[in-house]
């Protein structure tokens, strides 16, 4: 496998990683300081115009994987084109009565806390969204790695996609509320 | 402060060997130049032994300029065509200036950028900072003893790409070879981090005259990972003495001024700032042009109360950084401390409450930057030591994006992402017969194109006439690792390719660029062509040099026929490198670049391997 390895090689392969949703974050880190010594430009300084650019691709391409691979819902969706399967993010807006009417909830105190710029209710919240963003990540560990429940999982990430929305609108209200 | 060993002293390259390189910390209200020196970053000092040169520039009708020291003398004497922090300037049109109408300048409408219309002529802020690069390079050269192959310039790491494209322009403008633009807060944890062999999480805290840059790093083996940084390049010491003149000018209960009088209350405005670091109240008073008097007192209490919102604002951003890296205050294991403005005892107390521990300060604020800055550019100039083995890795701070329907700003490349990067998106037409698409792009936080900074518009032409939505158009953005972004736009469905590269628009063209340095060098006796056929000299040396060494350790890669195109190649760029054609020298390095394309692409592969080779699967799968 390893001599396969190219510009082309897929993301997981890329850092060595196995194919799923349970990533060690340090091997990722680790490995990721070792790619970008080796192909970023300030290492190849002398190289002329032409090994500049090439470094130049090859260190884009180390860091959009990084960032993939860091995130759990970009490694989830990821994964999921990988492996074949379309998690519908754009044509499919179901989701449980439950999630919703959490989610609305959650987000008219954002909007309250907001107009009364009460920055305490909003870190309040971010925190406890960050928790909620963590357990569905597990599950979704559970789902695609244990179970293969892909269609399941697809739910999952566009769960996910909406709590991550959220939590920019908490980061946004905390920006206005604190200036 | 101690000095930043970072070789030992026998490890240094051969003294023919080392090319001469500098950074220099381009400031809003100072300037200075560091080297490498024997493997220790120094601070080079002028002839009378300062190291600071006042970022101020006073343009003479004879056609003379004054610089540094000499200008700031006239600062209130000649407010008009002395023009002081036209860091501020850079990249920026004429709404965009705070405070704009209490400068004493006339202000120009020009293309993408405002301009000063003085005594000899209107000038752009790239010009002017563009003479303040110059004596920091004939500084340089003149201590150095002999050219610069190149300088890594400082910008605040929450410079825009109009204000860093400007920047890069004035460098070119000063002839200088910009070997990096370097974020300012990163280059001061280069010279933290290297200096005190630090490793951790550390925030870096920047307010200067005029910029407050926050950047959230990690300091791990060598390697300096920018995790988020914000701030805002319009915040900073002037700022604070703009609270205090308006302070000054309500207490008194002054008349509109004279812009003598104006830069005078500045002058006094930041002095009391400055007096109130180290005391309790500043007595403040001023003989106006009129005769009359000002006579106040500024105490502690009323300046830390009309200067609370700005305190506010760098907590503010600082806070955002922290979120962005997904980090809290806990996290952090040390804050350091640059920028003059830093000294403010209020600064450092509300730092040392934010984050729970006191700010380190065993750095000189006003060194830091360039000495760090010297660092990397000794790196990049080749003249990496043994066991010089670090490397930076910075974000770009603001999100890059285009237009879409309605005014919308469709992000392409998120802030915080880790330079280089290259994102593309796919567009299509939205009318039957479509052949063109207009790209407009766009930098900023906002939803909304109009409450973003426009970088630059282009239209992509030559798309086949389709039903609206089948054209497949690719948009992509490349981000290099100083942070300047071009877009490439390409129609993919028929196979039919239409190409096109931007930079934006701000900042001055090649053409006008080249014109200036012309003009630049002739007057001051120097010769372009010369120097520039030198550049190239010194440039098909490098690539010889690294062409030959790879070849020697990886030879194998290649078959005969391969090698004996690259021969070929090299032996045609040795037979011209020394005659005077820089033509030829360029397609030569060109062509022997081309010949060994495939080569370096093997060779890239084969170090991806081996970085990964170090450890097996096994160890460290979970
Ligand atoms: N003792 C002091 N107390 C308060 N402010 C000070 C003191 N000494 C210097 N300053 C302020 O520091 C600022 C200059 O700092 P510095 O030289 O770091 O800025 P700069 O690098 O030129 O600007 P920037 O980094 O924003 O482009 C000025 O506003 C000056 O008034
Ligand atoms: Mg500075």
């Amino acid at each position: 496998m390893m001599s396969d390895l190219d510009f082309a090689a897929d993301h997981f392969a890329l850092f060595g990683l196995p194919r799923s949703q349970q990533l060690d974050s340090a091997a990722l880190d680790l490995r990721f300081r070792q790619l970008q010594t080796e192909v970023h430009p300030d290492r190849h300084v002398q190289a002329g115009d032409a090994g500049q650019r090439l470094s130049m691709q090859w260190a884009s391409r180390v860091n959009e994987a990084y960032q993939t691979l860091k995130n759990p819902l970009r490694r989830a969706l990821y994964l999921l084109q990988l492996t074949g399967h379309d998690p519908q993010v754009e044509n499919n807006t179901a989701m449980p009565a439950d999630f919703l009417f959490r989610q609305m909830e959650l987000r008219e105190s954002v909007a309250e806390a907001r107009r009364d710029g009460d920055e305490g209710v909003l870190e309040a919240a971010r925190l406890q969204l960050v928790q909620e963003i963590a357990a569905v990540h597990r599950r979704l560990i559970e789902l695609m790695d244990g179970e293969h429940e892909y269609v399941a999982a697809s739910g999952l990430v566009r769960q996910l996609m909406f709590q991550e929305k959220l939590l920019g609108e908490i980061d946004d209200a905390l920006e206005v509320v604190a200036s | 402060m101690a000095l930043l060993q970072i070789v030992e002293p026998g490890e240094t390259t051969a003294p023919h060997q080392h090319r001469l390189a500098v950074g220099i910390d381009l400031g809003t209200t100072n300037s200075l130049v560091a080297t490498v020196r024997s493997g220790m970053s120094v601070v080079l000092n002028d002839v009378q032994g300062h190291s600071l040169l006042p970022s101020v520039v006073r343009y003479l009708a004879d056609g003379r300029v004054e610089i540094g020291r000499t200008a700031e003398k006239h600062r209130s004497l000649d407010p008009k065509n002395t023009i002081v922090s036209v860091k501020r300037l850079m990249g920026r049109g004429r709404g965009d200036i705070a405070h704009g109408e209490t400068l004493p300048h006339d202000f120009v409408d020009g293309e993408g950028m405002v301009r000063i219309r003085t005594i000899a002529g209107i000038k752009s802020p790239v010009e002017v900072s563009a003479e303040i690069l110059k004596v920091l390079r004939q500084r340089a050269e003149a201590a150095l003893g002999g050219e610069l192959i190149g300088a890594v310039i400082t910008v605040p790491a929450y410079f825009d790409d109009a204000q860093r494209q400007a920047t890069k322009d004035a460098a070119r403008l000063a002839g200088l070879n910009v070997l990096r633009l370097l974020n300012e807060p990163t280059a001061a944890a280069i010279a933290y981090g290297l200096d005190n062999a630090s490793e951790g999480v550390f925030a870096v805290f920047d307010l200067g005259g005029g910029t407050f840059d926050i950047s959230i790093l990690r300091l791990s083996k060598g390697i300096f990972e920018v995790l988020a940084t914000g701030g805002d390049s319009a915040l900073g010491g002037d700022d604070f003495d703009h609270r205090v003149f308006c302070w000054i000018i309500e207490q008194a209960g002054l008349r509109p001024l004279s812009p003598h009088d104006a830069r005078l209350l500045q002058a006094h405005a930041r002095e009391a700032k400055e007096y109130l670091s180290s005391h309790g109240e500043a007595p403040i008073t001023i003989k106006l042009g009129s005769g009359e008097y000002v006579d106040l007192l500024l105490t502690t209490d009323s300046f830390t109360e009309i200067t609370r919102t700005l305190v506010q604002k760098t907590l503010t951003a600082t806070k955002k950084a922290l979120r962005d890296a997904g980090l809290t205050v806990g996290d952090i294991r040390g804050v350091v401390m640059v920028g003059g403005s830093t000294r403010m005892p209020q600064i450092q107390q509300a730092v040392a409450e934010l984050f729970g521990q006191e700010p380190l300060n065993n750095l000189d604020p006003d060194k830091v930057v360039a000495l760090g800055a010297a660092m990397q550019a000794n790196l990049l100039a080749g003249n990496r030591a043994a066991g010089d083995d670090w490397l930076l890795l910075d974000v770009i701070p603001l999100s890059l994006g285009l237009e879409t329907m309605g005014g919308l700003v469709e992000k392409v490349i998120p802030r915080n992402s880790t330079l280089p990067i290259a994102r593309a998106q796919e567009f299509t037409t939205f009318k039957d017969g479509q052949t063109a698409l207009a790209i407009h792009i766009v930098q900023g936080e906002r939803e909304l194109v109009a409450d973003c900074r426009s970088l630059g518009r282009f239209e992509l032409r030559g798309i086949p006439p389709l039903v609206a939505g089948a054209a497949r158009i690719r948009v992509t953005f490349q981000v290099d690792a100083d942070g300047l972004l071009s877009v490439t736009a390409r129609e993919q469905s028929t196979g039919c390719e239409a190409h096109i590269e931007v930079k934006p628009s701000y900042g001055l063209s090649d053409d006008e660029i080249a014109v200036m340095l012309k003009e630049s060098f002739t007057h001051a006796g120097d010769d372009a062509f010369r120097r520039a056929l030198r550049e190239a000299q010194v440039e098909a040396q490098r690539l010889l040099e690294a062409t030959r060494s790879a070849l020697e350790d990886s030879s194998t890669l290649l078959s005969p026929a391969e090698r004996e195109t690259i021969d070929r190649a090299i032996v045609k760029l040795e037979a011209v490198m020394l005659g005077d054609d820089r033509r030829a020298i360029d397609a030569a390095m060109q062509a022997l670049g081309a010949a060994t394309e495939d080569f370096a692409a093997r060779r890239m592969n084969q170090s991806v391997q081996r970085a990964l080779a170090g450890k097996t699967i096994d160890q460290i799968s979970p």
